[in-house]
């Protein structure tokens, strides 16, 4: 039996057909991009019910846009955590950080002149913050948040066995911790040390940072002008104002700085990256950048005695008097500053709008020229570095950017 | 307002209500079609069904549809979104007065907004005199937004995310046409209430004009009391097409409340060309609209909002096939391509010196088929480059959008 099918329904047929086949092509949408290329993501092992808590934190720390009705400033430096941190890595000089005190450690001598941070942008209407003319000052620019969480739950031991603050070895390197004190409402380490009531100060350029806790909510407040119960004073007036964020928040963007995955290395079978791997040992760098740190227990079972590769000892280095800026906070000196980790170095160039802003301030526009800044105890791996040969040194950096 | 709004409806619904009312009593009203239409005209060209000899005309437009997009290999899953539903009355008052309202319903009942409420007074066709709740007439595409009439699921990133269409505002004005037998030259000149000083407070981190629209109280208030002005000149050719060129300005911020000084005055000012024509012979539809964004911003607020911003649009749509089709007689399919870019920070950064990015650009195929004039099925792919203030590697998204949008 012959079966008449309209013309038209065979064309209807093949046009649906067509379209449907086109929507299920996958290759038509954007892949996901390498997990190695990419500095956000959770640490691997986080049970659904943390996987909800990093996804609220995420939102906080990436969707959240506050303005003068929800808070901003007045004075600020920016308006969002992603307006310094973009894609969770290092920030751009444009959201710089100024620091502003004296040189002495004697603590700073400006809080009731608004330091130590500079608001150097206000909302519309105010006029942000000033320098105090006798006051000096340093630039930080935003640092990775990748991997904060393993640094954070590495144990004070681990961190003063490193130290060799009189140089007892001799090799010219003399890390020593910053010690600080912890704000009142810090959740103190398990086997924390103390020192005259100070404890050891692990997170920013110079190590004056506590926790976690403690960098999200002085962010907030110094960064963005938002108060929090943990920060109430409001940076403008310097009075006691409601909290503009709530502890959910603060407690959702801390988690999310803690469960960020380490970064992913790179290329890492590479004859060249091998070799420079080699060279950054035998130069000594990582003397100060310790390839290897193991966490302690941990809460957040993820992180628990976990071995990591960071490339830094937590620890305070004089690096010279060109990287001097002659400002200082905790008991660090003017040249002292913590070793950065280099973890993510390589994949700095993708948040920082494609090209390296390297050293605490940014001053550095490649890796090269950031090793050739390295005075004080970095000195001798600085020189190191000048005496390879070009293939070698190239080597040194391919390493680098693989990390 | 409520009361108007179920007035609305009930008439709506009556009209359409067979059962009650014969429905050989609704008739089309016809369209002018003796003049060169302009899009300034759109507001009245459009398909209006009025009862009996009722001087009450009424109409409306429908847009549904399905989206499956994907951001750097995320995707949110299948969507189905009622992006809008929009009402029209029209009444013809008496010989030369004219009333018409537009009401629309975005993203189900998310948004109510009245977009266009006006009276219209012609005292002669060089002035007329128009009042009430106007569409700003900045650029092409915020007073000729109906959904049927094209070929795309989304509207133009530059109108709607950079330009604030679709703006309305309660204002006067005068506008008019001169015809002449292959020209006809138009111009209008409205002033209304404007912005406030959200387009640099709001939580999408960059300047953003349309953050204005949350502020409703600017049907009843001014934000600061000083007006917007908006003019716009334009001339068609019958054979060429039709250019406009627009401005639109006026102070945004609160600058004085009770007497006392809050700020200096600070300006925004929007410029746009605008164009559209069809190629002679192949029957190629262009219509592309580009507009300049300058706001005066304090030098002591942050680079994340910018300064100048710059974008626009580009549609082709080229007719394939123009035929009876499955019934439809002159049933019209066609293929198109949006181009799409859009700045919104456009500059360099005081501390390096480089370039500020935050833009996107955007390229839309589409195959569309319009089985009648007033009803357009599309399917759409999109593919979206957006870059971050720092200019760091773009989100590419992408995806694919199938609608229906009809004028009932």
């Amino acid at each position: 039996m012959k079966i008449n099918i309209p013309k038209k329904w065979i064309i209807t047929a093949i046009t649906v057909a067509t379209i449907i086949s086109f929507m299920a092509c996958e290759k038509l949408l954007p892949g996901t991009p390498p997990d190695d290329s990419l500095l956000d993501g959770p640490v691997e092992g986080l049970t659904p019910e943390q996987h909800q808590i990093f996804l609220r934190g995420d939102v906080a720390f990436n969707d959240d846009v506050f303005t003068p009705t929800t808070g901003l400033g007045p004075m600020f430096v920016a308006t969002s955590c992603k307006s310094c941190h973009a894609g969770d890595g290092k920030g751009h000089p444009f959201t710089t950080l100024t620091r502003f005190g004296q040189k002495d450690s004697t603590g700073n001598k400006f809080l009731h002149q608004g330091g130590p941070q500079l608001q150097n942008r206000a909302i519309p209407g105010f006029q942000p913050e000033q320098i105090p003319a006798e006051a000096t000052f340093s630039s930080f620019t935003p640092p990775a948040n990748t991997g904060l969480g393993f640094l954070d739950a590495v144990p004070d031991a681990t961190i003063l066995a490193l130290a060799d603050e009189n140089d007892v070895n001799g090799d010219g390197i003399s890390g020593r911790p910053n010690w600080v004190y912890a704000p009142a409402y810090s959740n103190i380490r398990p086997n924390a040390i103390v020192r005259n009531g100070k404890y050891i100060g692990r997170l920013g350029k110079k190590a004056a940072t506590y926790s976690l806790v403690q960098q999200t909510v002085t962010a907030y407040n110094q960064d963005i002008g938002i108060t929090s119960t943990y920060e109430p004073y409001d940076t403008y007036n310097g009075l006691e104002i409601d909290p503009e964020v709530t502890y959910q928040t603060v407690n959702d963007v801390v988690f999310y700085l803690q469960t960020l995955k380490a970064p992913i290395p790179r290329n890492q079978d590479r004859e060249d990256v091998q070799a420079g791997k080699q060279l950054f040992i035998n130069a000594g760098c990582g003397k100060c950048h310790t390839p290897n740190l193991t966490t302690g227990s941990s809460s957040i079972a993820a992180l628990s005695n976990k071995t990591f590769h960071p490339y830094t000892d937590l620890l305070l280095h004089d690096m010279g008097s060109g990287l001097d800026d002659g400002y200082t906070e905790g008991s660090a000196t003017t040249p002292e500053w913590r070793t950065p980790p280099l973890w993510g170095l390589g994949l700095s160039k993708k948040s920082q709008g494609g090209q390296y802003f390297l050293l605490h301030d940014g001053r550095a526009k490649s890796i090269e020229e950031a090793i050739q800044l390295h005075g004080g105890e970095g000195q001798q791996s600085n020189t190191n570095f000048q005496q390879l040969s070009p293939a070698e040194r190239n080597n040194l950096i391919k390493f680098l950017e693989s990390l | 307002m409520k009361k108007y709004l179920l007035f609305v409806i009930a008439s709506f619904f009556f009209s359409h209500a067979g059962a009650q009312i014969d429905p050989s009593l609704l008739r089309r009203v016809p369209k002018d079609t003796s003049r060169l239409p302009m899009n300034m005209d759109a507001v009245y060209n459009r398909p209006f069904l009025q009862m009996g000899k009722l001087p009450v005309a009424l109409g409306g437009y429908v847009e549904a549809n399905y989206q499956y997009l994907s951001e750097d290999g995320k995707s949110e899953g299948h969507q189905f979104q009622m992006r809008r539903l929009t009402l029209f009355v029209a009444s013809t008052i008496y010989k030369r007065i004219k009333f018409l309202s537009e009401i629309e319903f975005e993203d189900g009942t998310k948004e109510i907004n009245i977009e266009f409420a006006s009276v219209d007074f012609e005292l002669d066709p060089l002035l007329n005199l128009r009042g009430g709740v106007i569409m700003n007439p900045i650029g092409a595409f915020n007073q000729n937004h109906d959904g049927p009439k094209w070929e795309f699921v989304d509207r133009p990133i530059s109108a709607t995310q950079m330009l604030p269409a679709t703006w309305s505002n309660v204002g006067f004005g005068l506008y008019g046409k001169k015809y002449t037998d292959n020209w006809v030259y138009a111009y209008e000149l409205y002033l209304t209430n404007g912005f406030d000083d959200k387009i640099i407070t709001n939580s999408e981190n960059k300047t953003f004009l349309p953050a204005s629209k949350e502020n409703k109280d600017r049907f009843e208030e001014s934000f600061n009391g000083s007006p917007l002005f908006t003019g716009k000149v334009a001339v068609r050719n019958r054979k060429i097409g039709e250019l406009g060129l627009s401005y639109m300005g006026g102070v945004y911020n609160k600058y004085q409340e009770d007497g006392l000084t809050l700020d200096k005055k600070r300006r925004v000012d929007v410029f746009a060309v605008d164009f559209n024509t069809t190629l002679p012979g192949i029957k190629t539809s262009i219509n592309g609209e580009w507009a300049w964004v300058h706001v005066n911003v304090p030098d002591t607020y942050t680079e994340q909002f910018g300064r100048k911003q710059q974008g626009g649009f580009v549609d082709f749509v080229q007719p394939v096939l123009k035929k009876s089709m499955l019934g439809f007689e002159n049933a019209v399919l066609n293929a198109a391509v949006r181009l799409e870019y859009v700045d919104w920070n456009k500059g360099t950064f005081k501390s390096t010196g480089g370039n500020i990015a935050d833009d996107v650009i955007s390229v839309v195929p589409a195959v569309s088929w319009r089985p009648t004039s007033q009803t357009v099925i599309r399917f759409n792919y999109r593919y979206n480059w957006q870059r971050d203030i720092l200019g760091n590697p773009p989100a590419k998204l992408a995806g694919y959008q199938f609608g229906i949008s009809t004028y009932f």
